[in-house]
């Protein structure tokens, strides 16, 4: 047994030796394989805080994460263009500038959140999960019906955006300028839920009427988590949009969904490194499995039902025994 | 835009319901009897399409078809309930979600490994080709006529057996209180299996009745089973009749807004822009329905209070 601190300072060593060590022996594809990893893991972390800390699971978290690409694709498909963005009653100009990109996703996915949240939140259990699954696929059928975008064929970008001084094509350089932005999310995560808000958040998870009776507004305090958790996914959308120089509907598809609750389970429920580990361990496997056999979702289908059934708090319920701050 | 051009959107609004129908009640009684959310509802719909499809190229036979298609995913639900689900009643919704999900990779991929990954045929019958006239002067194919009958007889007979019979008493007992029912002597995990292999038989038979008109691919079920959500989410879950009276707006509202909507931005924008808004608008107005619905009343039009 080990303790969750010293594995997650194993997994930071990982984050950022493993693509240093790449970079010495000329391997750009781990690098991206890595770089893939961390968006993930940023995504998975932005939806741990609804469903981790505050228990409503959202099956929709692909709505943000699509958002994110888009608004990163429309505003450069502009730029790129030469196509102004509005015209009236201000002229705005599409961007390629990283920087500005990411303030204008964060402030579209928590608009998005709060429309989508002010709805959904109104429900519990089943009934939640289902609505955000409808909703994301609501987004889905919006994207491939706009045709102005590209429709279902999507919207490619030429060339990654800037950002100030780097060069951001270099492989290594862009998987720095996420990495960066993962310690981020993860020290404000941390800090967050340590903080009186997180603490009320996480309490309201395991008794309603209690959080209620010592005078917090338990809507508002679900609101406010389902609001950051999406701004963060979408943050994470249009890194991963920029990864790809592409943006497509299947960036809301209901599969990318699922898959961010799977990275959230694989590595631990409610755990500060829970998503990180899992978003790591699931791109390890699908480049590992996917490499032998076309069928690789087979085996992820049998390994989380595994999950499922047998094992409980996922690897760091395994290698750890303090208990998470759920349960 | 003609009477008949309009009979024709409601009757295919009325046939696309009727099937949703036949795929959320199955949804709705295995949530209302089991509290299971049963996302691998969509696979059982895509494995009575592919069993039909392959019966029916075997065979010729439609009837055949449609019976392997009803009984091999009544086996495969029944045969999922014992091995899987069972375990999964007493845990929370997060793992019904993911054991759930997980099942759908296994037999989405395992399906693609046997039958690979090009879309299978099924012929409507020759007996069932062709058009109709009905009154009004309305041409319209014959099979979907079928279709809206089919199902509304097939509801008709679930409503039945739920209000009517011995089994129908204790699947609805067993809703309101599953340890008093297994007290009163019913085998209760007999009858969950029996009810689980119910659901899965309709959304086999929806799968192969549909697969007639579409193709018959891996992946077919899933936005169907959304759909499905959406429609027990209006009617209130484990509702039955919410579940007809929420099929029946969700079909109709979708046929008729993919057609209705671009013609109606028409009036005030030119063509181009409007078969563009109009489309985008269209595609999502099913779920501005089941917003208002939700804003309206939280639990559902027939949903009890939680």
């Amino acid at each position: 047994m080990i303790k969750e601190r010293h594995l997650n300072i194993f997994v930071l060593g990982l984050l950022i030796f493993v693509p240093i060590f790449a970079y010495w022996n000329d391997q750009p594809f781990t690098i991206t394989l890595m770089t893939r990893a961390v968006i993930f893991a940023i995504a998975a972390v932005g939806l741990n805080l609804a469903l981790g800390t505050g228990g409503f699971i959202s099956f929709g978290h692909a709505a943000f994460f699509g958002l994110g690409g888009y608004v990163m694709g429309i505003l450069a498909w502009h730029s790129q263009n030469y196509v102004t963005l509005v015209e009236w009653p201000i002229l705005i100009e599409g961007t390629k500038s990283m920087p500005i990109i990411w303030i204008i996703t964060i402030a579209a996915s928590a608009l998005l959140a709060a429309i989508i949240g002010m709805i959904s939140l109104k429900t519990t259990g089943v009934y939640f999960i289902m609505i955000t699954l409808a909703f994301a696929q609501m987004m889905y059928y919006f994207s491939t019906s706009w045709s102005a975008y590209g429709g279902e064929d999507g919207l490619s970008i030429y060339v990654r955006n800037n950002f100030p001084g780097l060069n951001t094509l270099d492989p290594i350089q862009f998987f720095s300028i996420c990495c960066v932005i993962l310690l981020i999310v993860l020290f404000f995560m941390g800090r967050l839920i340590k903080s009186p808000f997180g603490l009320a958040l996480n309490a309201s998870r395991q008794s309603r009427q209690r959080i209620e009776a010592v005078g917090f507004d338990f809507h508002k305090l679900q609101l406010t988590a389902f609001i950051l958790s999406g701004a963060i996914t979408g943050l994470s959308g249009a890194l991963f949009a920029d990864l790809n120089r592409f943006v497509s509907p299947s960036m809301f598809s209901w599969q990318l969904s699922g898959e961010f609750i799977v990275f959230i389970i694989i590595g631990g429920v409610g755990r500060l490194f829970g998503p990180v580990i899992g978003a790591l361990i699931f791109v390890w496997l699908e480049h590992l499995i996917g490499g032998v056999s076309d069928y690789w979702h087979i085996f992820l289908g049998f390994i989380l039902l595994a999950i499922v059934l047998f094992g409980k708090g996922g690897i760091i319920g395994l290698l750890c025994q303090e208990d998470a701050q759920h349960e | 835009m003609s009477f008949v051009l309009i009979a024709e959107q409601i009757l295919n609004g009325l046939q696309f319901g009727i099937m949703l129908f036949l795929m959320s009640a199955g949804l709705t009684l295995i949530f209302g009897v089991m509290g299971l959310i049963n996302l691998a509802h969509g696979s059982l719909y895509m494995i009575g399409a592919f069993l039909a499809a392959t019966v029916a190229s075997a065979t010729g036979s439609f009837i055949l078809a449609l019976a392997a298609a009803l009984s091999g995913a009544a086996l495969a639900g029944a045969i999922v309930e014992m091995t899987i689900i069972r375990k999964l009643y007493n845990r929370d919704h997060l793992d019904q979600v993911l054991a759930t999900f997980a099942l759908i990779l296994i037999f989405s991929e395992g399906t693609r490994w046997v039958f690979g990954s090009f879309p299978l045929y099924l012929d409507v019958p020759s007996y069932l080709q062709g058009a109709v006239k009905l009154p009004g002067g309305i041409q319209y194919p014959l099979y979907r006529i079928t279709l809206i009958v089919f199902g509304l007889i097939i509801g008709a007979g679930l409503s039945l057996l739920i209000t009517k019979t011995r089994l129908g008493i204790q699947i609805r007992a067993g809703e309101n209180d599953r340890e008093m029912v297994s007290a009163l002597g019913v085998n209760i995990s007999k009858l969950y299996t029996f009810v689980f292999a119910l659901g899965a038989a309709l959304a086999g038979l929806a799968g192969a009745l549909v697969g007639a008109i579409q193709s018959v691919e891996v992946g077919m079920g899933e936005p169907v089973l959304i759909l499905a959500f959406v429609v027990i989410v209006i009617g209130g879950i484990g509702s039955i009749k919410g579940a007809l009276i929420g099929s029946t707006l969700v079909g109709l509202t979708d046929t008729l807004g993919g057609i209705f909507l671009p013609k109606f931005f028409s009036l005030f924008m030119d063509l181009a822009t409007a078969t563009n808004v109009g489309s985008s608008i269209a595609s999502m107005s099913i779920y501005i329905l089941m917003s208002i619905v939700l804003v309206w009343r939280p639990t559902g039009l027939f949903g009890q209070k939680v």
